[in-house]
């Protein structure tokens, strides 16, 4: 069958089943627009490139499948970097595509004509100018490939103009679909290797203080369930990282939640204090880790990833596991039934005591306000935890907002918690919020932001608005860039140095009303979950709220930056 | 200058890859993102013309060099890294030079020249371009020997190794 490059592409992200993209036209990429028109995917037109792409991340948190972006050459290119490279960091599977000047342009200067795949290559897993327009089919069943296997990642996939224009003869090709992928270089292990796995089970049965730190890896491997499994088989505590919120449900007595810079104490600790570290699907980050020769100094290290290139790249195992979290965690618990399982493990009831011992003298603690003073951000997200449904999708910026978020609510279901960990995106939390309610219409979605990250991507409530998103937006405004007026007040005495944003400059209920979502203001905690319960009752338009908290309020705990893990300060009366 | 990079840093790489636009770049760049310099590159198709074998030459310390071949496995058109060490490797590299040689002294020149096993490949009323394929060490020696001359261009190809076979 004879067509063109343009009609082959969305033909292509149909067979790959492809429900909805996210995207902007422009120049370069206009051929490809045409055939949207009679295509069954939903195309979401965004009011920038960048909140595309978090919104095809958001998608792919939520749902696993791969999200999609499409975008024209040149500044809407680059406007889609940011995305890309948070997507390599977080390993989210997604592919864009951007269109490309025409081939006989490429290296002129052309208009809208940058060197995508250039820019692109250090924060993609893969990425691929195509040249021949019969290349097109083959491309994309490859990138769908590379995205969604091994560790996931993005790719992205750059098509010049004359490759998709029908009345270009370039364009000519005759269509096949691929029955399968041919990427010889390519072949992620996933089972692990028994012998390894067997040294491993060993170590986990000797172990006296055993804790499995888990990762992202675990929800990308869908192997939520396995760790369950694992963990209760041989109560083992977990501690889930940033990226693993939900992994392992807060309310199971055997989850100990979040380490790192701002774990909580008894995560922290434990881990510290451990003599032997499962890592699953983790990636020994130094926000985790801390100063890195004062880590878990005594514990001995089972990695377990299935990208070979995490072993030993920051701290040296004792046993390295290349697979996939899912297999290797159950391969994991038949060799420990085989050597005696539960049964053959030393008492550990002392180190049990210990952990509970931390949980009950150092939760996580704060001040309720005044009354007439500001809101206290914690109060906030304790309000809003308790009154949304359980499995309520929460979806993040990057700050103080972040980390109280990833602090206070209870993720008792994997796939419920979105945000920016490795990149650290300000603007994340707006845009792929959204993404997420489009991959999961079921789900209420709510996102925390800050005032400072709101103001980078809320335009994309625009487009939630035309397209009948509901997504609801809780800003926990205190008038600065939080994170960074912490590490003046902490670091840089007191000296704040252009963090002042001012509370009413944007004035967020106007802007969000001039979106067309509904827009409040809270300022006295008695309103806190009346606004809440208004928003949760809105379901034709997004719903955004503008809580004023009180800007003193610091996240704690915390291990300052270049410290052990060992100096952590609880809260504000030890610093 | 000195060719030869420091013994305990010194390391040859022989990267298989697929015969592809970019796949040279990809593999530089995770050197460069670094800031490691490649000491010298070496890149052609091998017998089945849809490969090319990359031979790399780099002034890394061990540690770090694990990572960045770890990370050029993950390379989708990579399909198989060898890190050779020197004693483990059959090297050689070619080099081509122009040097001022009078009329007078020529003569002297060439036998200097067939003496190191080079040859004169190419000869013009005052400069001669010779080659000299060998070991990286004596295409060392050699170019101390040319240096007794003025040297209007010198051009080295880098090494290129495969592994031992006995």
């Amino acid at each position: 069958m004879k067509t063109n490059g343009g009609a082959a592409l969305i033909k292509a992200l149909e067979l790959e089943g492809v429900d909805v993209m996210f995207g902007l036209p422009g120049g370069a990429i206009l051929p490809v627009y045409d055939p949207i028109i009679d295509s069954p995917i939903r195309h979401i037109l965004v009011r920038h490139e960048q909140g595309a792409g978090h919104m095809a991340e958001g998608y792919a948190h939520a749902t696993g499948r791969p999200g999609v972006a499409m975008v024209t050459s040149g500044p809407a290119a680059t406007n889609i970097v940011t995305p890309l490279a948070d997507a390599y960091m977080d390993s989210v599977p997604m592919v864009v595509i951007t269109g490309q000047v025409g081939t006989a342009g490429i290296g002129t200067d052309a208009f809208q004509e940058v060197d995508t795949v250039g820019i692109t290559r250090s924060i993609t897993k893969h990425n691929e100018l195509v040249t021949r327009a019969q290349d097109i089919p083959r491309i994309i069943r490859e990138a769908f490939h590379i995205a969604t296997t091994g560790r996931p990642g993005p790719v992205l996939i750059d098509i010049p103009k004359d490759l998709v224009d029908p009345t270009n003869p370039n364009s000519a090709l005759d269509w096949y679909w691929p029955e399968s992928v041919d990427l010889p270089g390519y072949n992620p292990r996933l089972d692990g290797d028994p012998e390894l796995i067997e040294a491993a089970a060993r170590l986990i049965l000797a172990a006296e203080r055993p804790v499995l730190y888990a990762g992202g890896g675990i929800l990308k491997a869908r192997a939520a369930e396995a760790l369950l499994a694992l963990a209760e088989m041989l109560d083992i505590p977990v501690v889930t990282t940033l990226m693993a919120r939900g992994a392992m449900p807060d309310d199971h007595p055997l989850c100990l939640g979040m380490p790192g810079m701002h774990g909580n104490y008894t995560a922290v600790t434990a881990m510290q204090e451990s003599d032997l570290l499962i890592a699953l699907g983790s990636r020994f980050d130094d926000r985790v880790t801390g100063k890195l020769d004062g880590f878990a100094a005594n514990a001995k290290i089972i990695h377990v990833d299935i990208d070979p290139a995490e072993l030993g790249k920051v701290r040296r195992p004792d046993v390295g596991i290349t697979g996939d979290c899912r297999l290797v965690i159950t391969e994991m618990i038949n060799a420990l039934k085989i050597l005696g399982g539960a049964d053959k493990q030393p008492d550990r009831s002392a180190w049990k005591s210990t952990i509970s011992g931390w949980q009950e003298k150092f939760p996580l603690t704060y001040v309720q306000s005044e009354p007439g003073d500001l809101l206290k951000p914690q109060f906030v997200l304790e309000q809003l935890r308790d009154n949304t449904p359980d499995d309520c999708i929460v979806a993040s910026g990057v700050g103080q907002h972040q980390m109280w978020t990833a602090q206070y609510w209870k993720f008792n279901h994997p796939y419920t918690w979105i945000n920016s960990g490795g990149l650290g995106t300000m603007g994340f939390a707006v845009p792929a919020a959204i993404g997420a309610k489009v991959g999961r219409p079921d789900r209420m979605v709510w996102a925390v932001d800050g005032d400072g990250c709101f103001q980078m991507t809320a335009q994309e409530l625009v487009t939630a608005a035309a397209e009948r998103i509901p997504v609801k937006i809780a800003i926990l405004n205190n008038a600065y860039l939080g994170m960074v007026r912490q590490w003046q007040e902490m670091f840089y005495e007191e000296r704040y140095s252009e963090v002042y944003l001012s509370p009413d400059l944007p004035d967020y209920k106007m802007w969000a009303e001039s979106m067309g979502c509904v827009g409040m203001r809270v300022e006295s905690p008695e309103d806190v979950l009346p606004a809440i319960q208004r928003a949760n009752e809105v379901d034709d338009r997004p719903v955004v709220i503008d809580f004023r908290t009180d800007a003193r309020e610091k996240v704690f705990p915390m291990v300052p930056s270049g410290k052990s893990n060992s100096d952590i300060v609880v809260g504000p009366e030890d610093y | 200058m000195n060719t030869n990079p420091g013994v305990a840093r010194h390391h040859i790489i022989s990267v298989l890859v697929e015969n592809k636009p970019g796949v040279l770049a990809r593999v530089s760049g995770l050197f460069a993102r670094r800031g490691y310099n490649i000491f010298s590159l070496a890149v052609a198709p091998t017998d089945d013309d849809r490969r090319s074998r990359i031979t790399i030459v780099v002034d890394v310390e061990s540690a770090p060099l694990e990572q960045i071949v770890k990370q050029l496995d993950k390379l989708i058109n990579v399909l198989r890294i060898d890190e050779l060490a020197p004693g483990d490797a059959v090297e050689r590299e070619l080099l081509l030079a122009t040097v001022e040689s009078p009329q007078a002294t020529r003569q002297g020149f060439a036998v200097q020249v067939e003496v190191a096993g080079a040859r004169i490949l190419d000869a013009g009323a005052d400069t001669v371009t010779v080659s000299l394929e060998g070991t990286p060490d004596e295409l060392d020696r050699f170019a101390i020997l040319l240096a007794t001359h003025p040297v209007v261009a010198l051009q080295r190809t880098g090494r290129v190794a495969l592994p031992k076979i006995g």
